[in-house]
């Protein structure tokens, strides 16, 4: 295949529009040496080609990775698209070409540089999401748990099967700061939908109460001849703590309106609660607006 | 109340997946989940109280024992089962941790403590985590009870040795703590059988049982203490066995003096010292004998050991088996299955190893990589090792490859997370 060391796909965002990246690469027989989303404008020097969704072609590639390389394959390329790796579209592409040359083998290839990095970045996003079933701290408004988080990767759809089967009765909100989106859970179905902004109510008195009670006791549990903040540190990143009730201290004043507001930019996709199957081709990668 | 329950250490919501049911609230994560982490670095993961810290019981290294003068209080179950659910729905806790002082008798304790469990599962439909506590003493039928609401249970046996529980806890027998740690684990064989019988069978602590030992109360030794663990584990069936190196919390003439510093070093070299029994295929045995009744403070068990077996090392990473890696200090269990699922493509070099994400600190000494040893590195002989190992002590002004095989700070962040994840 001809290396033409100049040529950029532009995307648009969808995991489906990856497929088609790939696609047109092996049907030109050309290697692009990057893949951008679309908030990435062109620079002066070099104009990427930019690659029409289909969803046929997309669905060819997504369908062969199973049959061609593994399932586990497939699952890694799923994940992959969900990390904060700045190159991830690149990533997965270099992957994919691996393994359609090597087949199920490329999962075991750990000292080949892109499978290597593709695992870290996925390690990465999972290890993030499993920190946050814990960490994440609802507060109650009424019958509605609601709580707010700033991760790096995209954990959402990882944290959904969790939070849904755990709460399966309440209707619960996660939101996602930092890529403007929301969880959203009622009537036993879950979605996720695009929020820009949101307004959370007062705080009633039973609420206030409990979080008292909690940093009271967390407060209570350590043992003060084993003090060891270091190890707490590294164990629970400070990036975690904005969140966290027991190191909130600003004695919980919220915004004074009546319920929870929220801005919805974009109109809500469903999503099965046990799966992370909707990522279907059409999921985009949220990004900010 | 959560003030006197916080010198137990079992702070784990492991050892059961269970989804969510349709009206009910709550699941459990085989893995564990740690919700928080407390100023002294442990995972809270559980509600962790006491249904009363009075106690009639007196126990001279706890703070609850009778001839206490403390303020005493309790929780009406009620009350425990409604700020569990409350702190569960705000995802503050996994689950609760249940534990109380002695009331009346111990039969009395335990149906206050199944009132409790009760009201949370059939009442307010609680399918989150317990671990409960039984109380020593108590009738067999109220710890069965006990046992099919729970996830898990243990009893603590505290003290390694009869003599020790004599002197320090004068209410206690042998007897009375093993008796109900020889029914669950026998609940927990006939449940399972059970289960192959009828598939609706109620389960009876899924998550098994645990306990806890105190280090550093009593002169039992390191020796008897890992003997006494991997009897529990191979006898019992136990799941976990904590260690709680002892905080001075009482004075008394039978304990270490209050001014005495928690033997946290020690507690931490058992630890590693159990992930080895667990995970590795260590015998205690093999760690330590009657010569050696202590751990080396200076070295990590398995470090202690491979230098006094140069003669196995080195290993060749692209031959050696599963169990054999699992030997070479540095290499903990998921290094050792990465090399293996890394061996099917091709043989490894150093720099593989690296890539791979395996930390060769220490594994440098013990391995070669297609029949060589590490490049530049400069201790090649069996005597140069052990020569190293006798003269730890005046390390510090040699070279920095022979430093970094022994130089080891006081509990560094890299060890606490060996510790937790058991790569070691
Ligand atoms: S039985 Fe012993 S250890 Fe337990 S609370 Fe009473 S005094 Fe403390």
């Amino acid at each position: 295949m001809p290396d033409r060391t100049d040529l950029v796909y532009a995307y648009d965002g969808s995991f489906g529009g990856l497929m088609c990246c790939v696609f047109e690469s092996y049907a030109l027989k050309e290697i692009p040496r990057a893949i951008r989303p679309p908030d990435v404008e062109d620079s002066l020097f070099n104009t990427a080609k930019w690659i029409k969704s289909d969803e046929q072609k997309a669905d060819r590639v997504f369908n062969s990775i199973p049959l061609k390389i593994s399932p586990q394959a497939q699952e890694l390329v799923k994940l992959g698209f969900l990390t904060c790796a700045p190159n991830k579209e690149f990533l997965i592409y270099q992957f994919l070409r691996l393994g359609f040359k090597h087949g199920s083998k490329v999962m075991t290839m750990l000292t080949d540089d892109t499978v290597c990095a593709l695992q870290k970045a996925v390690h990465h996003l999972t290890r993030e999401s499993h920190k946050f079933k814990g960490f994440i701290r609802f507060s109650i408004f009424g019958e509605v748990l609601v709580a707010v988080i700033e991760p790096k990767n995209f954990v959402l759809p990882l944290l959904s099967p969790h939070f849904c089967d755990r709460f399966r009765n309440e209707t619960f909100m996660i939101y996602d700061k930092t890529h403007s989106m929301a969880l959203i859970y009622r009537s036993q179905k879950a979605e996720l939908i695009f929020v820009d902004e949101l307004t959370l109510p007062t705080v009633d008195a039973t609420e206030l109460e409990y979080r008292r009670l909690w940093k009271q006791f967390y407060n209570t549990i350590a043992i003060e001849g084993r003090n060891n903040p270091r190890c707490r540190m590294s164990l629970m990143p400070k990036r975690y703590w904005g969140q966290m009730t027991e190191f909130n201290n600003n004695n919980d004043a919220e915004n004074p309106s009546g319920s929870v507001q929220l801005l919805v930019a974009e109109t809500a996709t469903e999503i099965a609660p046990n799966a992370i199957g909707f990522l279907d081709s059409s999921f985009q990668y949220p990004t900010r607006k | 109340m959560s003030d006197s329950a916080k010198y137990d250490v079992a702070c784990t919501s492991s050892g059961v997946d269970r989804s969510g049911k349709q009206g009910s609230l709550g699941s459990a994560n085989k893995s564990g989940i740690c919700h928080s982490f407390s100023a002294d670095g442990r995972c809270i993961s559980l509600l962790k109280v006491l249904l009363t810290n009075v106690c009639i019981f007196d126990c001279k290294y706890c703070v609850n024992r009778e001839s206490n003068d403390i303020v005493r209080a309790g929780f009406t179950p009620l009350e425990l089962a409604e700020l569990t659910i409350n702190f569960y729905r705000r995802n503050y806790i996994e689950g609760l941790f249940l534990s109380s002082g002695v009331i009346i008798s111990p039969n009395n304790t335990v149906e206050q403590m199944i009132k409790t469990l009760e009201l949370l599962r059939n009442v307010y439909h609680f399918n989150g985590y317990i671990h409960v506590k039984a109380i020593p003493g108590a009738e067999n039928d109220l710890i069965t009870r006990l046992g099919l609401l729970a996830d898990r249970m243990s009893i603590n046996i505290e003290l390694p040795s009869q003599d020790s529980l004599k002197l320090l806890a004068p209410n206690k027998t042998k007897e009375s703590i093993m008796r109900p740690m020889g029914l669950i684990s026998a609940k927990i064989q006939e449940n399972s059988s059970d289960l192959v019988k009828f598939r609706h069978a109620s389960k009876f602590v899924p998550a098994g049982q645990s306990t806890q030992l105190i280090v550093g109360a009593t002169p039992d030794t390191d020796h008897k203490i890992l003997t006494l663990t991997e009897a529990l584990y191979k006898k019992y069936r136990l799941k976990r066995v904590f260690f709680s190196a002892y905080m001075p919390v009482a004075e008394h003439s039978l304990l270490p003096s209050l001014d005495i510093k928690p033997p946290l070093m020690r507690e931490h070299r058992l630890y590693q010292a159990d992930w080895l029994l667990r995970f590795y295929g260590f015998e205690a045995k093999e760690l330590l004998d009657e010569q050696h009744p202590n751990f080396n403070l200076e070295v990590d068990p398995k470090c202690n050991w491979a230098l006094n077996h140069l003669d196995k090392f080195p290993i060749e990473i692209n031959k050696a088996s599963y169990e054999v890696l699992l030997r070479v200090p540095g290499i903990g269990v998921t290094s050792a299955k990465r090399i293996l699922t890394a061996r099917r493509s091709g043989s490894l070099d150093f720099s593989g190893l690296k890539k791979l994400g395996i930390v060769l600190k220490r594994a440098q000494y013990f391995i070669t990589c297609k029949g060589k040893i590490m490049e530049g590195l400069k201790i090649t002989s069996d005597v140069a090792i052990s020569t190293l190992m006798s003269n730890q002590y005046q390390l510090t002004s040699q070279g920095p490859e022979q430093l970094t095989l022994f130089d080891e700070p006081p509990i560094t962040r890299e060890d606490v997370q060996q510790c937790l994840t058991g790569q070691i």
